[in-house]
Formats: C-alpha cells, sequence, structure tokens
C-alpha cells in the first residue's frame, strides 16, 4: 500500500487523470493495433448513428477508454460536416469510480464548453449512454505533434518548431489567464497537440486541465517524462506547463522521447549535441523552461513566448530556412604512417606478431610486412583469393585461401609447413585451440585438423556452407552457416544444441559466460545462452548484417547493411548509441583504449568514441573496407579494397 | 516435519566443507586481462543444478490490507539441451485508493505469470507446445505490457510496482518498474541491488539533489515515477544476469527492504537453516520495526 500519506481526494484526482486520458486521433500505433484485434466488439461500426444524429464513419483513434471516431453531423443534411466524436467507456466496477469518470468527463465538457481560442478544439454536444460517455468536438484534419515527430526522416525544421512553440506560448497565456480562476493544462506533451493540414496546431485533451485553486495539493505519480519536478509533490502551477512545454519542444528538436528517458534528465541531453542545427539562442530559452527549480522559468507563458519571438526578430530565423553548420570534424590531414600496395583487393583482416604484419589479397598471395614501416618481407603464393584472417601460433602461419585448403606458412621464411584440402572455397578464419585448428569451409563442413600432423581429427557436417570462423570457450566451438543454423558441438564433434536464425549467419561469434553474441542475414542480433541456446534477447538491426560484434565494457557493438554502426547494451539489449556511416558496415569494429575502429563500404576508416559513438576522425581510402582493422601499439592496420593496407596513427 | 528441516538443513546448512589443499604449484602471475576472461567464463556450466525456493508474506502491523503480490513458481523444463531448472518469481507492491491496489498488483502477478507460463509450460493450459520464437526479454516484455492493458482497463487509476524474475538455468532476466528490488546476496555477506528503484526519492539522489541522508527522511518517499498501469508509455526496465553462485536471489517489497537494515537482510538469510526458515526471519524483522507497510519477500538459490 501507498499514498497513504497523501490524503484520499488527491488520489481521486489521479483516477480523474487515467479515466479521461482519451487522445484524439493518433496515428493508429502498434500497441493500439493490439488493442483493437482484441476488443473490436466494443468499437461502434461505421454506419452506426449515434444519438440519432451522429453517423459514425470510422474509427480515428484509440485511448486508455475508448475509441475516438470521425463522424457526420446529420443535423447538417445537406453540408458533409465532420465531428470528431470522443468516448469513453467506463469498465471500472466500482460505483463509486463510475460516477467519478461521468463527472470528470462532463467537467472536461464544461470547461470546453467556456474557451474561446483558435488553438483550443470547439465542443459541440456532450451526452451518456449507459456506460458509455460521448463528447462531440470540432474534427481536426492532421496528426498529433507525437506522430509528426516520429514519421518525420530527420529532423524538424527549427523554424517550424519555434512557431509552433510560440503558438503553444499563446495558448498557454490564455489558459493562465483565464477567468475567475487560471488553468492548467497540466498535460503539455506531443501526444496532446494536434497539427492540422496547414500546419496550425491545436490543444487536445482537457482531461485533466485544473482551475488553479491556491492551497490544494493534486498529486501525480507515474507522469509521463514531461512532467517538472515538483509535479511529484502534487504542485500544478503555471511553472509547471512551462517546463512540460519545454520538455515537448526538446523532444520535437532532438526526437529523443522523454517517456523512455528518466525524469528530469533533459540537462543530460543538451539539445546541440544532439542536433546540431539548431541556434544556441533557441537551446538556451528551452532550458531555460527546463530549469529544476521553478523560480528559475519563465515568469509566465507570455514570457517565454515574447523571448522566442524575440529570437525569431533577431535571427530572421523565421525568414531563413536554412541551418547552422554542424562542428567540423577532422576529417582531413591523416596522413598514414605508410602504405603498402597489393596487386588486387583487399577484403580480409590483418594480424600481428613479432612486428610482422601477415594479411591476404585477392591477388591470391599472403604478406609478410614489416609493421613499423610496411616493408614487403616475403609473399607466399596460394592458387584463390585470400579473405580468411591469418592466425599465428608458435610461429606458423596459418591461413585459408578460395583455394579450397588451409595452408600452414612458416612466419619466419614464408615457406609452407603442410597444407590440409577442404572440398570448397575457404572463407573462414582459423581458430586454433586445444591442439587443433578448426575452420569452415563452402564444403558445408567444419573442419578440426591436428595442428602438429596437419591431419584431419574430425569434419562436422551441416547443411549449407561455413564462413563464420568458429569461436571456442570452455570447450565448446560455436559457429554460424549459411543456411541459418548455428551450432555448439564440443571437440568430439557432438552437437550440444542448434538454433535457427532466419536467414544465413556469415557473422563470427563473440561471447562471454552469460552470452554468445553474432549477427544475421536476418538483420538480428542475437544474444544467447552458450549452455543452451536460449534466446536471452534480439536486437533488430535496420537491415542484414555479416559484421562480428565485438564486447567492450556493457556494449556489444556490431555494423549492419544499412550503413550503421550500433552499439547496444549487453544487459538489457537497449540500444546505446548507432553511428550512420555512408554504405554498408560488412567488417567489425574493434576497440583500442577508448575508441572504436571500423571500416565501411563507403572507403573511410572511422575513429569514434566508444562510449558515446561521437566521430573523432574519418580516414578515407579509394575502396570499400570490408574487412576488420588491427590495433596494436598505438598504430591501426587496415586494408582495403583499393589494393592498399594502410597504417595510422590511432 | 522436524525430519524435514533436518534434511534441508543438511542440504543447505551444514554442508560438509571439502578440505582444502594448499597449491605448491609455481604459476606465473596472469594478466589482468587474461583474470578478467578467467572469471567472465568461470560459472559456464552444462550440469543440471538444482533450483530452489521459498516465499514469505505478511500485512504487516499498520496497515488492514494487504495490497502486495507474491508468486513462486520452481521447476524444470526440457530444454535445447536435457532438463533446466525453470523459475518465476514476481514481487508486486499495488497502490492507489479504493482498494484498488490489491487488484492491480493481482492483475500484474495473474497477467505476467499466465503469459510467461503459458509460454514455457503449454501442457499446464492444455494448449499445443510450439517452439518458442521470442528471446527471454522479448517473452516477459510482452507480459509486462499486457498487464499494463489489463491493470489500465480492469482498474483504471490504480497501478502497481511489479519486479519479475525469469530463471532458466543460469540465467535470470528481470522485468522491473517501480520500487520493488532484486538482490543478490552472498555468502561473504556482501548485498547487491541489481534493480534500480523508479522513485521520486532515488531519482533526485541521482540527480544530487537530495544525500542519500535527507532521502532517509524525504517526506515522498512513496512517489514513483513509473508504474504498472500508470501512463500511456510504459517502459519496463528488462535485463538479462547471471544467477549468483554461490548466492541468493532476493525480491521484496519496500516494507522489507525500506524497513530492515541490510546488515540484518544479509544475517537473516545467510544464517538461516534454510530458505523457508529465512523468508519468515525477514518477515519478522520487518514486523519487529513496526511493520509499517505490507511485507513480500522471494528467496531463490541455484544450488549444485
Amino acid at each position: 500500500m501507498r499514498l497513504s500519506n497523501i490524503a484520499g481526494q488527491t488520489i481521486i484526482g489521479w483516477d480523474w487523470r487515467k479515466a479521461l486520458e482519451t487522445r484524439i486521433f493518433p496515428e493508429l500505433s502498434d500497441d493500439d493495433k493490439g488493442e483493437e484485434n482484441a476488443a473490436p466488439k466494443s468499437q461502434l461500426q461505421a454506419g452506426v448513428t449515434l444519438a440519432k444524429r451522429y453517423l459514425i464513419q470510422e474509427v480515428v483513434g484509440l485511448g486508455g477508454m475508448g475509441s475516438v471516431y470521425r463522424a457526420r453531423d446529420m443535423h447538417f443534411p445537406n453540408v458533409n460536416k465532420l465531428v470528431a466524436v470522443k468516448e469513453m467507456i467506463i469498465s471500472a466496477p466500482d460505483p463509486l469510480v463510475r460516477e467519478t469518470i461521468v463527472q470528470n468527463f462532463e467537467r472536461e465538457a464544461n470547461l470546453l464548453a467556456t474557451l474561446h481560442h483558435p488553438s483550443i478544439p470547439k465542443i459541440y454536444d456532450y451526452f451518456t449512454l449507459e456506460s458509455r460517455s460521448y463528447l462531440v468536438l470540432e474534427f481536426i484534419h492532421g496528426k498529433d505533434l507525437e506522430a509528426v515527430i516520429s514519421d518525420a526522416s530527420g529532423f524538424l525544421l527549427e523554424e517550424q518548431v519555434l512557431t509552433w512553440a510560440v503558438a503553444l506560448c499563446d495558448v498557454l497565456d490564455y489558459l493562465h489567464k483565464h477567468k475567475p480562476d487560471p488553468i492548467i493544462f497540466r498535460d503539455m506533451k506531443p501526444s496532446n497537440i494536434m497539427i492540422n493540414s496547414s500546419g496550425e496546431l491545436m490543444l487536445v485533451d482537457f482531461g485533466i486541465a485544473k482551475a488553479f485553486q491556491t492551497g490544494i495539493k493534486g498529486t501525480m505519480i507515474g507522469t509521463e517524462g514531461y512532467s517538472p519536478p515538483e509535479q511529484y509533490r502534487g504542485e500544478a502551477t503555471q511553472a509547471a506547463d512551462i517546463y512540460s512545454l519545454g520538455a515537448t519542444i526538446h523532444h520535437a528538436l532532438t526526437r529523443r522521447d522523454p517517456r523512455l528517458e528518466p525524469p528530469f534528465s533533459f540537462a543530460e541531453r543538451p539539445i546541440k549535441r544532439i542536433n546540431q542545427s539548431v541556434s544556441s539562442e533557441l537551446e538556451v530559452i528551452v532550458e531555460r523552461a527546463l530549469e529544476y527549480d521553478p523560480v528559475n522559468r519563465f515568469k509566465s507563458a507570455a514570457e517565454m513566448r515574447d523571448a522566442l519571438t524575440a529570437l525569431a526578430r533577431k535571427t530572421g530565423i523565421l525568414v531563413r530556412a536554412g541551418s547552422l553548420p554542424a562542428t567540423p570534424v577532422n576529417t582531413d590531414g591523416i596522413k598514414p604512417l605508410w602504405k603498402f600496395k597489393c596487386e588486387d583487393e583487399i577484403r580480409g583482416t590483418p594480424t600481428i606478431s613479432q612486428g610482422a604484419l601477415y594479411i591476404g589479397s585477392y591477388d591470391n598471395n599472403l604478406y609478410s610486412l614489416d609493421a613499423s614501416d610496411g616493408k614487403f618481407q616475403w609473399k607466399y603464393p596460394t592458387d584463390g583469393g585470400i579473405v580468411s584472417c591469418p592466425t599465428v601460433v608458435d610461429g606458423n602461419i596459418y591461413v585459408g585461401s578460395e583455394d579450397k585448403i588451409l595452408h600452414v606458412v612458416s612466419a619466419r621464411s614464408g615457406k609452407v609447413v603442410w597444407t590440409y584440402y577442404t572440398e570448397g572455397p575457404i572463407r573462414s578464419s582459423p581458430r586454433i585451440a586445444d591442439g587443433h585448428v578448426f575452420i569452415g569451409s563452402d564444403d558445408k563442413y567444419l573442419h578440426a585438423v591436428n595442428m602438429n600432423t596437419g591431419r584431419m581429427v574430425w569434419r562436422f557436417e551441416t547443411a549449407d556452407a561455413i564462413r563464420s570462423t568458429p569461436f571456442v570457450m570452455n570447450d565448446m566451438i560455436y559457429f554460424g552457416g549459411e543456411t541459418g543454423d548455428y551450432y555448439a558441438i564440443n571437440f568430439r564433434a557432438e552437437i550440444k544444441w542448434r538454433f535457427r536464425a532466419k536467414r544465413a549467419i556469415t557473422s563470427s561469434t563473440v561471447g562471454t559466460g552469460q552470452a554468445v553474441y553474432f549477427t544475421s542475414m536476418d538483420g538480428t542480433l542475437y544474444a544467447l545462452d552458450p549452455r543452451n541456446g536460449w534466446v536471452l534477447w534480439r536486437y533488430r538491426l535496420g537491415k542484414s548484417s555479416i559484421s562480428t560484434p565485438c564486447i567492450v565494457d556493457d556494449l556489444i557493438i556490431t555494423g549492419a547493411a544499412d550503413g550503421f554502426i550500433y552499439a547496444v547494451e549487453a544487459k538489457s539489449s537497449k540500444e546505446a548509441w548507432r553511428f550512420r556511416t555512408e554504405h554498408q558496415v560488412n567488417g567489425s569494429p574493434v576497440i583500442y583504449k577508448d575508441s572504436l575502429y571500423c571500416g565501411s563500404v563507403d572507403g573511410n576508416l572511422y575513429c569514434l568514441e566508444y562510449r558515446t559513438g561521437r566521430l573523432r576522425w574519418k580516414f578515407s581510402t579509394e575502396g570499400a573496407i570490408t574487412g576488420t582493422p588491427l590495433v596494436y601499439d598505438d598504430v591501426v592496420y587496415v586494408g582495403s579494397t583499393d589494393h592498399n593496407v594502410y597504417a595510422l596513427l590511432a | 516435519m522436524a525430519k524435514f528441516f533436518r534434511w534441508l538443513s543438511g542440504l543447505f546448512g551444514n554442508r560438509p566443507k571439502p578440505e582444502k589443499k594448499m597449491d605448491t604449484a609455481n604459476t606465473a602471475p596472469l594478466t589482468e586481462d587474461q583474470l578478467k576472461a578467467i572469471v567472465n567464463n568461470q560459472n559456464v556450466q552444462f550440469e543440471l543444478q538444482q533450483l530452489v525456493s521459498a516465499a514469505g508474506q505478511s500485512v504487516g502491523k499498520q496497515r488492514e490490507l494487504n495490497e502486495d503480490s507474491v508468486l513462486a513458481i520452481t521447476t524444470t523444463m526440457a530444454g535445447n539441451s536435457g532438463n533446466l531448472p525453470f523459475g518465476l518469481y514476481i514481487v508486486a507492491d499495488g497502490m492507489g485508493g479504493h482498494q484498488f491496489g490489491e487488484v492491480a498488483s493481482n492483475a500484474a502477478i495473474r497477467t505476467v505469470a499466465g503469459l510467461v507460463l503459458k509460454k514455457f509450460h503449454p501442457y499446464l493450459f492444455q494448449v499445443k507446445t510450439d517452439s518458442i520464437e521470442e528471446s527471454f526479454q522479448e517473452i516477459m516484455s510482452d507480459a509486462v505490457n499486457e498487464a499494463q492493458r489489463i491493470i489500465q482497463r480492469e482498474a483504471p487509476g490504480s497501478g502497481t510496482t511489479l519486479t519479475a524474475a525469469l530463471v532458466l538455468g543460469q540465467q535470470i532476466t528481470i522485468a522491473h518498474v517501480g520500487d520493488s528490488r532484486a538482490n543478490f546476496i552472498y555468502p561473504d555477506g556482501r548485498i547487491e541491488t541489481v534493480t534500480r528503484d523508479h522513485s521520486l526519492v532515488q531519482r533526485l539522489q541521482e540527480l544530487g539533489h537530495i544525500t542519500p541522508e535527507e532521502a532517509e527522511n524525504y517526506p515522498h518517499r512513496n512517489v514513483l515515477y513509473k508504474a504498472l498501469g500508470q501512463g500511456d508509455l510504459l517502459e519496463p526496465e528488462i535485463f538479462s544476469i547471471a544467477f549468483p553462485q554461490p548466492g541468493t536471489l532476493m525480491i521484496s517489497s519496500d516494507g522489507l527492504w525500506g524497513v530492515v537494515a541490510e546488515q540484518d537482510i544479509i544475517h537473516a538469510v545467510n544464517e538461516a537453516p534454510n530458505l523457508q526458515r529465512a523468508c519468515q526471519n525477514l518477515v519478522s524483522a520487518a514486523n519487529a520495526a513496526g511493520g509499517p507497510d505490507n511485507i513480500s519477500v522471494v528467496l531463490a538459490q541455484l544450488i549444485g
């Protein structure tokens, strides 16, 4: 039990609020659709005439308590007069609650009837039929601001948001100056703001608007993220409406929904950090409206409106459509320490050992370069392109080639030690554990090869090519295949469990004792329990992915074909940040100190701050980067399809 | 009964400790990274383990009504790789006027447990067994969202906290809204809060507006900014975490954790001969401290 220290009356105040929480004309969200499917019977059907007057045309919205319909007013038979009919179904069993709900519905109606403002919808009628109450309002042809924000492909224009902010200050000013008592709207948020087809705005849902009586406290619990701190203490004042307006503008400018963030955390998300095109002046105004202490905010909606219009005049923003330039990022002036040109594309990943860099190329050679200056040491020719990442153990280099062979070469001399033949091209990279080399092949087998003799120990058959690199942890081998099957097998090739993704798994696995992580062509980043294959979580990427994730701190970071690099929290599968490149991200990110390095098919190597995803620098090559960079001793090594290997200062 | 307790205490209380052998081998020191990797991967086991649990509840000394609801279900389930321990543990602390608190907390438990069990144990509901497409986190999220909808329909205006832990094997997936808590209590006397209270007082502390000392006496300690049944967009906290081994998972309402000192909670759990007794001790301790609110607690351990 809770809230016992707060008078019973105030709790009823909360009930009213819930009871009347009905949105007018929101776009149908997924949840709403589910609700529609769950209870279609309770909705009025098109063609029904309500109170012998309102011909229901269609459902235009759903609220917590009922539907909102578009209807035609049949008292005007010769014109097509449309109205919005807001329905509230009273399903609460408690008679006291029922009575309260009806009373408050009527209160909203009576309140609306006394208001005259271009941004407040006109009320035409209200009535109660059995356990349903109806409010008949001006029909607004448009959608709510929440939908406008989420449907926009990018940030809304500052001038547009500024125009709306001025209009909202104006309507708040009207309400706050209402006689005899000021009206506190109390629920300013994007879903309560309708934007009509000509861009004008209407404030809807006066369910909890409250004539202000000093000395009486109301209670708010479970607010929407737009509410000010003092509202939790039961204070609903003009300053509270100003805060909520600030929160609404913040949401519109940043596209960050405050309901998904901790309360009062706007200061942690400065507008310009998210949307650099917003002017500092507007940021300052919004910050002032969002001041924690009400006395530091604007004294009135009129004062805030004056600040906004002064800004509009001063900067001429209302007539200027352009935006301020983004903060420049260091993109030039990065010179590689050295570069080395192969005879064909480099699509794979280098490795480093004892001062030598080893990398395969589509000119069929495995190269050994001096890591310090890029000087050629030797090359080892195969009969196919090499995308496989070489692995060095005990002075030997293990690498697969599209000539179907696993080659083992002496690191010092570049001479062959042994070879192992599979029946398909090898794109997988060797993984060495427990005296064995594990490697996948397009021949559909995962091969286990004795690392001393080069003899097959066993091979594990799957239904299609294996291009991922097996991951070994706790005497188990984890890998995915091109059919979308994912396997966990032990060192005796006995299958422990299997999982199936909807499409191919080309990505390799990374893991901890808690989970194994990989991506799939089905556009999902998966987290599976390594012991039994149960899915802990799935994170939807924008498109398919073959990028292998990396783990750092509490983040799983991976790329996808939609060009984004995604950072997802390992525990909660929540997105921490995402970074957009100009083309597919097929290679994997790597972490070095507090930076993340990742290539993109757009030709750039990106260096980001891994905790925030902020760009530090980028380095452009002449071709796509599909491999994974290697960072060692403050130097980044990366190959490009422009045939070059680059070494850059990290 | 006495025999039963002796058996249980044999099981949990006085397990013979294996003799320690001195390691005399010379070893090279491991690097920080190597150590971290070993620690990270240490608890990977494939053997079947025993999950045990107990629950306790009391109306307290000062309330007439119990608005808390508790659920503890422990079983096993046939999985991808043999039988796995399965547990579902929920504490919900209802709030609101008109005796609706218990309606909300009850609806929350009923809905969440119903949907989760239907997924994992469809035969209990006489429905066809289908393979599970969704992840643990998706199943928990769907269940919480459905509970939100049911509460808004059945008891508009009321609300409830919800801390629900789905245990499968060594994974705990927690769905959390409000200020009931999930804690890990370790045999070495540490206690860790794995959930974050969605309360005004917690948030003000996070923002540095009040100190922990001020929080103790803050007048609006009971005010939540997130509760099941309230708000039109609920974002429950959902995360997966490894079961503490060795250790105890505790889920409790603020009638317990807000009333009994941490040291006393640790003591009650670690010194009790079994989990049932530990629950009784915790409830008694909360009542002895005045029992200002309803008291609910669930304890669970993974053994073996």
